[in-house]
């Protein structure tokens, strides 16, 4: 096709302004970090641009909110939904416990059915592990289903930098690829466009889409379908992830809704699985557990459309080569630590990020990784710890586990109740702990010292209440105190501070006790 | 050292074994304490495989999916299959699916069998209008059908690559819930599956769901009581 413009796969990566993005890219200002797991920019100022776009803002609103209504529906319906989340949960604390044997098993038993088994330390030998395969099937083009393994390690970029395109198949992929852009969400990579904004992406960059295409989300899908459907046919080498890996039997399986994902486990000769080491569980039995979990947490369906399952190479069905690469790449250091290890339980659903306050108002591309959203926040740092980010005091992920208010809906909803907010409290006093030896007095960790001697007495809390009125007049006409003076700017430097009221909450109180409670 | 000794090595490490050395990070972790599995959930349903009650909730599911639902009596499937496959122009059919479905089908419509020493081609499959198969096992919970290669449901590619796929499922082979439905897929757990819930889709446009993307976009499923 001459008029193709999109080039999927073969994202620019010229260096970008500090923002994020640049702004005259047609779709708004897009992200092209060099790191998928470390963009750049800290939590705190990524979030201030995007929480100054509206129509991030209004997308994710819509967005989430449907999305939640359908969870709450569903799993409402599963008389025994806290029994499943609890096996859930034990059982991925099990795989941690045993994983060692749990690989190996699985090894063994995906070498059996004649698949080929691959380890990578980290993201350089992943990558070139797929490279190679795909090289000496002499292919040019991958097809490529969702997958967060691979968007971790950067796998499209590497192969574009190979000369070997990366087609992504999932609608919202597709989306994010031909767009230029990163993806904000793990299950719906795609939620911060709205139906305009997708087709509008679509007519310039797609190449062959109909002239007349509609914004309705049908045709948009039509068009997806029309577009892929020869690559489909022609692909010689796929490239999945894996949701879950069965060590028992060797069995993977990859949960998906539209048939890319069944297209390329099924039609190319050549399948290379990417798959991160904590994603096993130990029995085929235990499918019946997380293939209800996961589908009603995730797109809030009783089941999924498609779920694919398949043990090496079955002559005669599917592809006839199949290679599994197992990936660590910082896994190990999460599973290091007793109360972090928890994170490596997840297993993608997003039912997270859809109920996280924080989430819906900054989007998924402020927390500067390809895991956004609560989880993103306990994962990120902790897959970078290498590298700093837990403790690094100049680490912009390491400012991650303060992108969130503590609220505890994340945990209500994770069907493998992952202590989200335990954890985020663990790797905040983690990162206080690291910066304490460095005799370097931070003015804002003062401040939170200051803040909590204040708030655990409550004699000290009514009186700094009462002297924080005196500054009342400091606010600006909106109310909100941008600057103040120190030490409390320390905490002003990060946020904005709504101004104190005339009095507090303690003196209205004690003046109405003394009126007899009358209001 | 191989990266699998590597990796190997440091989850070790991680998990607090002597003599493994560190993580990437430098750490060494402790032994986390042995776990219990409870399984408090349901391991059946209420009520029996093909039962009426089980049945019907089967329907409500895959409707709610727009799959297209339709009882059949054991003697009517052949005329059924004829009607539904009117249209088609061509079907597809695995190599061990009985014959006698297809005794009523017009002449016009052109049969593919399937078969493992002559395949059909993606592009010949690509080009035929249906696909017509059996079950292995549904689950009425979820609207869930699972498909798992044996001959009378054929390879992977022939459900896939059509646009209608016409699935025939026994009353019998319905159960309520995923767990019993798993136990039965498990003694061969190695065949290649696909579990089926209503026609393709997609959620990923404003997670509005729209039916039909690039699996077959009209699933008919054929109830045989």
């Amino acid at each position: 096709m001459s008029t193709f413009l999109g080039l999927p796969g073969l994202r620019r990566r010229e260096a970008t302004s500090p923002e994020g993005g640049d702004p005259t890219e047609p779709w708004g200002a897009v992200p092209h970090p060099d790191e998928p797991l470390r963009w750049g920019e800290s939590f705190p100022a990524a979030a201030k641009h995007t929480l100054k776009n509206e129509q991030l803002r209004r997308n994710l609103g819509h967005a989430t909110a449907t999305i939640r209504a359908k969870r709450a529906a569903v799993v409402d319906e599963v008389p025994d939904w806290e029994a499943l989340r609890d096996t859930g949960s034990a059982v991925k604390e099990q795989v941690m416990a045993q994983l060692p044997d749990l690989l190996a098993q699985l090894e063994e038993n995906v070498t059996a059915r004649g698949g080929v088994v691959h380890w990578a330390r980290d993201a350089a030998e992943a990558n070139r592990i797929v490279t190679e395969i795909a090289r000496a099937r002499g292919a040019d083009e991958v097809v490529k289903v969702k997958s967060m393994a691979t968007q971790e390690i950067g796998l499209n970029e590497h192969l574009a930098d190979e000369g070997i395109a990366a087609i992504e198949t999932d609608l919202a992929e597709l989306i994010v690829q031909l767009a230029d852009d990163m993806p904000s969400h793990i299950l719906v990579p795609a939620i911060h466009r709205n139906r305009a904004e997708i087709r509008d992406i679509f007519l310039a960059r797609m190449g062959d889409a109909p002239p007349d295409l509609s914004d309705v989300p049908r045709e948009l899908a039509m068009a997806a379908r029309a577009h892929l459907r020869r690559k489909f046919l022609s692909a010689k080498v796929a490239v999945s992830g894996a949701n879950f890996g069965v060590a028992d039997t060797g069995t993977l399986a990859v949960v998906e809704s539209e048939g890319n994902g069944r297209m390329c486990l099924t039609l190319p000769e050549t399948l290379v699985t990417v798959m991160g080491i904590e994603k096993l569980i130990p029995t085929y039995t235990d499918l019946e557990v997380f293939l209800q979990l996961l589908p009603r947490s995730s797109t809030g369906e009783r089941m999924n459309p498609y779920t694919s399952l398949w043990t090496g190479v079955t002559p005669g069905d599917g592809p006839q080569e199949f290679h599994l690469v197992l990936l660590d790449n910082g896994r190990t250091d999460v599973l290091a630590d007793s109360v972090g290890r928890a994170a490596l339980h997840c297993i993608r659903c997003s039912a997270c990020l859809n109920v996280c306050p924080v989430y819906e108002r900054v989007g998924g591309h402020a927390y500067g990784s390809v895991y956004p959203g609560p989880i993103g926040a306990i994962l990120t740092p902790q897959l970078t710890a290498s590298t700093g980010g837990v403790s690094g005091a100049d680490d912009v992920n390491a400012s991650l586990p303060y992108a969130s208010t503590l609220c505890g809906a994340c945990y209500d909803v994770c069907p493998v109740k992952i202590d989200i907010p335990s954890i985020l409290v663990d790797l905040r006093a983690r990162e206080v702990d690291a910066d304490r030896g460095k005799h370097k007095v931070d003015p804002w960790k003062a401040a939170m010292k200051a803040a909590s001697w204040v708030m655990s007495d409550g004699g000290r809390f009514g009186l700094a209440g009462r002297a924080a009125t005196l500054g009342h007049g400091l606010g600006g006409r909106d109310g909100v105190i941008s600057k103040a003076p120190p030490p409390v700017s320390a905490w002003t430097r990060e946020r904005d501070l709504p101004a104190p009221p005339d009095e507090t909450f303690r003196q209205w109180m004690a003046e109405h006790e003394k009126d007899g409670g009358e209001r | 050292m191989s990266a699998r000794e590597d990796v190997l090595r440091r989850v070790r490490a991680a998990l607090g074994g002597s003599g493994a050395g560190t993580t990437a990070a430098g750490k060494v972790g402790t032994a986390p304490a042995p776990v219990e599995v409870p399984r408090a959930y349901r391991a059946t349903g209420v009520h029996e495989a093909g039962s009426a009650e089980v049945l019907e909730q089967l329907v409500d599911r895959l409707v709610d999916y727009r799959a297209h639902v339709q009882r059949v009596a054991a003697d009517d499937l052949p005329a059924v299959v004829a009607e539904t496959l009117a249209e088609a122009g061509s079907v597809v059919v695995p190599p061990g699916l009985d014959e006698a479905w297809l005794g009523d089908l017009p002449r016009d419509v052109v049969v593919h069998r399937d078969a493992p020493d002559a395949p059909l081609s993606a592009l010949d499959l690509d080009a035929t209008g249906a696909v017509l198969t059996a079950a292995r096992v549904a689950c009425s919970e979820t609207g869930t059908i699972v498909l798992d290669g044996e001959p009378d449901q054929g390879r992977r590619a022939i459900s896939l690559v059509p646009d209608v796929h016409v699935c025939v499922v026994r009353a019998d082979q319905v159960v309520e819930t995923i767990p019993e439905a798993v136990r039965i897929l498990a003694p061969h757990a190695e065949r290649p599956q696909t579990w089926i819930s209503g026609p393709s889709a997609t959620s990923d446009i404003e997670l509005d769901r729209v039916e039909g993307v690039h699996g077959p976009r009209t699933l008919h499923v054929l109830l045989v009581a």
